[in-house]
């Protein structure tokens, strides 16, 4: 019955432009972290739970990308292999194009994995260095049986590689034989090689240097507009999310603080840790803006504190926030928060951009400049 | 910060050339191809570039560390007019951490994990300062607090791994200051951190190098830490600096063709970018640094003179150098020195696409 109507409710949703393609619902996963049982019988030490990610809900629809931020350790990189599929959530669902993923058995599973392909970090170990890369990009084409006959998947890959800006002859090369942006781009050929519409990216550039970073980030750019690709994009980097976002979601020890558009995170941002994140990053505009100190660091999470776990570093903590976790509301500006202060409505207007003419020099650069003439 | 213009510089670094031996017919690999710098007391130099440019090469050859078979081959080295570059062995040591302090990348490995904090730096107060084991445990308490870490005496016993990454950084930055030295290499101090920690490390260390007089080398791959803390900076390129100057001019108007790419590359937060300017190609590898400026085969304006023959820094602007044919070219021809960010944006919008702009 269910099926059934999960089948109508998906036809119908077909019609629809910009339904939602992957939907996360109050989504956990908890790590058993304990100490050996001995240690427990004989120590007396207690079982011990990291919540990496615990309760998160989000939607992303089609042709949209969602990105993830945080710094280490808040369960973004957790998050994305929940959402593939990696890790079976301990709680919570994962709906994608209408299909909980949590409840499927492998053969059930394979059809969906076609669909939803993962972009690791580091291009250095997530191809197998002793696979021609042709061999490597053909693997998810001759898995799922999409091609048949050897020529017909070379030229394919061949196709595969032109597109991601290597050549053909390339195939037949092996991945120690490229620089650590060609291997990325290796990565992004496999990872299409299925014809995929959704993509999980988990720090793609994070191991690039500044100048193939762009040439990637351009080149996913580009191939979510020919493929009408969906992607969920896990980053530390605030400036790289803010160029290749729609949306933005920022966590916090396993739960998500903010999510909005990302014009409007970055232009008036509403959760305080979000706000310090945004101040926290060097200013390349050199306007000399006021920054607020930034306080503390991150609490072990194996032990968060209690209510909101943001509150030891947060500079409008109040009794509520230390005993109470903040439900997610809709702000004046559409952006959804978990926060009290924000629905309290308490907090100061947060002004990132100075104004242009505030722009001043620094006046150490200034005497530096002295005494150079070389 | 009042200084003298005439004074000598603290360090001084000429036609630094760094060779690594190979095993190929071709003999040797020039990774550092005649560098040369000035920094003077109390100033703080940023060097950036993308990993294999060779600033951390340049770092480590200034403080003596530089790794075997890789060897100094030309160039000399002065730290307040003493030649520093051909000390024996046990007087660079000397020199080490008293006169140059160095901070490392990643803090888990430069700290002993079988030592006590307290003990490490106790050890590095003695070797370098004629103090008690008493006073030096005193003055490491206090170290200890300025650079930020809560409740000194007590954290003075603890190991290493009982601190976070940003903690031990902070420890390493007490271990490098601690014999007051004059200059310190700081060698992507806060790659490893997480950003809103970075931001912590940065002020940290601007104070601390401010209130001490200190001179700092920070070598980094990142502009922002460098538009953040740097007085002036140096931007490397297959083993040269391409340019040199105030930090202010350098960021916000480029002159060298890669500086340009380099800054254009960065995506911005205050404004939306419909796509990002790349540079197409890598950086060359050691083996295969082409003719001429090795920057050519990526170079938007690349001509025949840019692949026959190799540019030398050339002043294009107040107190700043840059090696680059165009300015020469403009220079010889006592024409204006030509726009070419200007021409770059122009080769590289495709109608309809808003570029960053160049004068951030």
């Amino acid at each position: 019955m269910t099926e059934l109507r999960d089948t109508i409710r998906n036809a119908v949703a077909d019609s629809v432009v910009n339904r939602p393609l992957l939907r996360v619902e109050a989504l956990k996963r908890y790590f058993d972290v304990s100490p050996p049982l001995l240690e427990r019988l004989l120590g007396g030490k207690a079982r011990m739970t990291l919540k990496a990610v615990d309760g998160v809900s989000f939607e992303i629809d089609a042709g949209e990308t969602l990105s993830l931020v945080g710094e280490s350790g808040c369960g973004k990189s957790t998050m994305a292999r929940l959402v593939v599929g990696l890790y079976a959530p301990t709680a919570g669902r994962v709906v994608f194009d209408g299909v909980d993923i949590g409840g499927l058995d492998r053969r059930a599973m394979a059809p969906l994995r076609r669909r939803m392909q993962m972009i690791f970090q580091d291009p250095y170990a997530s191809l197998n260095p002793r696979w021609r890369v042709r061999e490597i990009i053909a693997e998810p084409i001759t898995a799922f049986g999409l091609l048949d006959g050897r020529q017909v998947i070379r030229n394919r890959v061949g196709a595969l590689l032109t597109q991601v800006g290597l050549t053909a002859a390339d195939g037949n090369k092996y991945p120690h034989e490229f620089s650590g942006g060609q291997r990325q781009r290796i990565s992004i050929a496999r990872a299409l090689a299925s014809q995929p519409e959704f993509l999980v990216c988990d720090e793609p550039t994070s191991a690039l240097d500044v100048s193939v970073q762009a040439q990637i980030l351009n080149l996913i750019k580009d191939l979510q507009q020919q493929y009408r690709l969906t992607y969920l994009f896990i980053s530390h980097n605030l400036a790289v999310v803010h160029y290749i976002s729609d949306r933005v979601g920022v966590m916090y020890l396993g739960r998500l603080v903010e999510v909005a558009p990302a014009r409007s995170l970055f232009h008036s941002p509403q959760h305080p840790y979000t706000r310090m994140l945004l101040d926290a990053i060097p200013d390349l505009e050199m306007t000399g803006r006021q920054r607020t100190p930034v306080a503390g660091e991150m609490p072990n999470p194996i032990t968060p504190p209690g209510g909101c776990s943001f509150h030891p570093r947060c500079p409008f903590a109040n009794s509520r926030c230390h005993t109470e976790v903040p439900a997610v509301t809709r702000a004046a500006n559409g952006a959804l928060v978990a926060c009290h202060a924000v629905e309290e409505g308490r907090l100061p207007d947060h002004v990132r951009t100075a104004p242009e003419q505030e722009l001043r020099p620094l006046p150490l650069a200034a005497a530096a400049c002295d005494g150079i003439g070389r | 910060m009042t200084r003298d213009t005439h004074a000598r510089p603290l360090l001084e670094v000429r036609d630094l050339v760094i060779e690594f031996p190979t095993r190929r017919r071709r003999g040797t690999l020039t990774a550092i191809d005649h560098v040369s710098f000035d920094i003077a007391a109390g100033e703080v130099l940023g060097v950036v570039g993308e990993s294999g440019a060779g600033k951390s090469l340049t770092g480590s050859a200034i403080i003596g560390l530089l790794q075997a078979p890789g060897r100094v081959a030309g160039g000399e080295i002065r730290l307040d007019g003493r030649r520093i570059d051909k000390l024996p062995y046990e007087e660079m040591r000397r020199l080490r951490g008293r006169k140059i302090g160095a901070i490392f990348q990643d803090p888990s490995t430069s700290l002993d994990p079988l030592y006590t904090v307290g003990e490490q730096l106790v050890e590095t107060i003695l070797t370098h300062i004629e103090v008690s084991p008493q006073q030096a445990r005193e003055m490491a308490i206090e170290l200890l607090a300025d650079v930020g870490i809560p409740a000194p005496e007590r954290r003075i016993d603890q190991y290493p791994h009982q601190f976070s990454g940003g903690m031990r950084q902070r420890v390493v930055i007490a271990l490098a200051l601690c014999a007051n030295p004059q200059l310190v290499i700081a060698d992507e101090p806060t790659t490893a951190l997480d950003v809103s920690i970075q931001a912590q490390i940065i002020k940290l260390l601007k104070r601390l190098c401010h209130e001490h007089g200190t001179a700092v080398m920070l070598v980094t791959h990142d502009m922002g830490v460098i538009a953040e803390m740097a007085d002036r900076v140096a931007v490397m390129y297959a083993g040269r600096i391409v340019e040199i100057g105030p930090v202010q001019s350098v960021v916000k108007n480029p002159k060298h063709p890669y500086t340009q790419g380099l800054m254009g590359c960065i995506p911005a937060l205050t404004q939306e970018t419909a796509r990002l300017r790349q540079i197409d190609g890598a950086m060359p590898r050691l083996t295969d640094i082409p003719a001429g400026c090795a920057f050519n085969p990526r170079c938007p304006h690349a001509f025949d003179r840019c692949r026959a023959q190799r540019p030398e820094l050339l002043e294009v602007d107040a107190g700043r150098t840059a090696a680059c044919w165009l300015y020469q070219e403009a220079a010889t021809a006592t024409s204006p020195a030509p726009d070419i960010g200007a021409a770059w944006r122009a080769e590289r919008a495709p109608s309809g696409i808003r570029m960053p702009s160049h004068g951030r």
